[in-house]
């Protein structure tokens, strides 16, 4: 499963497989970043590039897989919404989206940043200002949940823990 | 037979109209919105979703202020819904052994690694009414322990029973074989687990509560351990067909339970521990216990136990867990029944009848 990885590290080799390695990562960035967000940055951009709908945002279901015991059959646990997208740029680049939930402007801008991200030239700059502080989001909250469980680890028979 | 009624039109509408301002309540207490009920009625929002079959916490909190709180008429309501969306894909199996964990305990092992964290829970809780949240202003921050690291590996127990091999193993199946969907196929026997999971996943709590809670009690019994319990997030991903590859959607909240159970062993088994499994949206920890145990108890056939009890009855447990179509029915009572009633009025009338005569008959016999 893929994590939160920096979707476009400079060691990269520009290539078909490395190309859809990154347009992975950033797709699965920007479906789980805010869209706040994705707003804020969309209209801070200084060139906002002219677009066209290829499939306007459609709300739907994806059925959540499982595995029994977590690791052998599939069962089917139950469906999510999430919400597609299609756009063409200008320049004739096509973005997608799959967003969870139901919000169409969420996935129009996962869309649009999907097809600006494809061009090489806006990819740094993108990549400073919208991916890695997604990126720095999603890690902050889990590192956050992570601090709060772990000061409420247990030992059920020992009665002297190992603090001053 | 149901024979349709017509009419009613104008009591039914007012009827609504009532129940509309009697759900809006006291007009001095200000409106209920759904991001109160979505960030603090968080565990009826995740029994809603779960029951309801659809993750969407929005829509859930939407369809528990339309039910004023009736998490079952709620739960219908949600189920509805889903019925008006496409389905785009599904989604490659989650990966729980990798989720982000909040809470995360073992009644098998003290020390397991990674550790036992209670998370947010309600046990060790003294069950004594808090009277503070009579009040606002609880504003209680919780403790962060600054060194835990948000990528230390939590093995499933499971795993670390099964390095003496005591445990049996959950076998992936064959990825080109297809899965059970309940929403798509009707329920056939005998079931699969993958029809018996889903079943169960999409079960009513209280149902599935008091059948786990009969095997233990002895109808069918199944000697289970909690052996791992965790609740926390994990990332969904699917491989949409015009893009080829796997991508991540977003995060959902699910809570898992391995039920470690004893077996004595068969004919071509040894004797080792078998498994249940228990899952469900968000923070759902008796509901994945409950669901655990009777996983377990339905297996009943597959390991060469006797079936002697209704937990062990796929039929009886499969048939009967759904509450929308449970209440569905139950309910349908309440709506009018007049001419089949008149029948069977005429019926027992004529039974009456033909008693009282034959009686007669009898003694003038004498």
């Amino acid at each position: 499963m893929s994590s939160v990885k920096s979707p476009c590290s400079q060691q990269q080799q520009p290539g078909f497989f490395d190309q859809n390695k990154d347009r992975q990562a950033w797709m699965g960035l920007l479906a789980r970043a805010s869209k706040t967000t994705l707003e804020q940055v969309w209209q801070d951009l200084s060139e906002r590039p002219e677009y066209g709908m290829l499939r306007a945002p459609e709300t739907g279901m994806v059925m959540v897989r499982a595995r029994a015991g977590g690791e052998g059959g599939r069962f089917n646990l139950g469906e999510m919404t999430v919400t597609r997208c299609v756009v063409r740029t200008a320049d004739g680049r096509m973005g997608q989206s799959y967003v969870a939930g139901r919000d169409h402007r969420h996935a129009e801008l996962v869309a649009l940043f999907d097809a600006l991200l494809q061009n090489p030239e806006r990819r740094d700059q993108l990549n400073r200002d919208l991916l890695e502080p997604v990126r720095a989001a999603i890690e902050e909250k889990r590192t956050q949940n992570t601090r709060k469980a772990a000061a409420t680890k247990v030992d059920f028979f020992t009665m002297v823990r190992g603090e001053d | 037979m149901y024979v349709a009624v017509k009419g009613g039109e104008k009591a039914i509408e007012n009827a609504h109209r009532l129940l509309a301002e009697e759900r809006r309540g006291d007009r001095q207490v200000p409106e209920l919105t759904i991001a109160q009920i979505k960030s603090q009625m968080t565990l009826a929002v995740d029994r809603v979703m779960t029951e309801g079959s659809l993750y969407d916490r929005d829509l859930a909190a939407l369809a528990i202020k339309q039910a004023r709180g009736d998490l079952m008429e709620a739960i219908f309501l949600l189920r509805a819904f889903r019925t008006t969306l496409p389905r785009f894909a599904m989604s490659e199996p989650i990966d729980t052994t990798n989720m982000k964990a909040r809470r995360r305990i073992s009644s098998t092992y003290k020390d397991l690694p990674g550790g036992q964290m209670l998370g947010p829970t309600f046990d060790y809780t003294h069950r004594l009414l808090d009277f503070s949240l009579m009040d606002d202003g609880n504003e209680t921050q919780a403790e962060q322990d600054q060194n835990a690291d948000p990528d230390a590996d939590l093995p499933r127990v499971t795993t670390i029973l099964n390095h003496e091999g005591l445990i049996e193993q959950e076998r992936p199946d064959d990825e080109d074989a297809p899965v059970v969907d309940l929403t798509r196929e009707p329920l056939d026997f005998p079931a699969g687990r993958d029809a018996r999971l889903q079943n169960l996943a999409r079960g009513d709590e209280g149902f599935l509560l008091s059948m786990g809670y009969s095997t233990q009690r002895g109808y069918g019994i199944t000697h289970p351990f909690a052996g791992e319990i965790r609740m926390g997030e994990v990332e969904v991903e699917i491989v949409p067909e015009d893009l080829g590859f796997p991508v991540v959607i977003g995060e959902i909240t699910v809570t898992e339970c391995e039920m470690i159970n004893q077996f004595k062993g068969s004919a071509t088994q040894p004797p080792q521990f078998t498994r249940g499994y228990g899952l469900t949206f968000g923070h759902g920890e008796r509901k994945a216990m409950a669901m655990a145990l009777v996983d377990r108890a339905m297996r009943a056939k597959e390991l060469g136990e006797e079936v002697v009890a209704p937990a062990q009855d796929e039929e009886f447990v499969l048939y009967h867990s759904d509450n929308v179509e449970a209440s569905g029915f139950v309910q349908h009572l309440k709506l009018p029944h007049y001419v089949d009633f008149q029948g069977e009025l005429e019926m027992v009338r004529n039974l009456r009848k033909e008693q009282i005569e034959q009686q007669q008959m009898l003694k003038a016999g004498e």
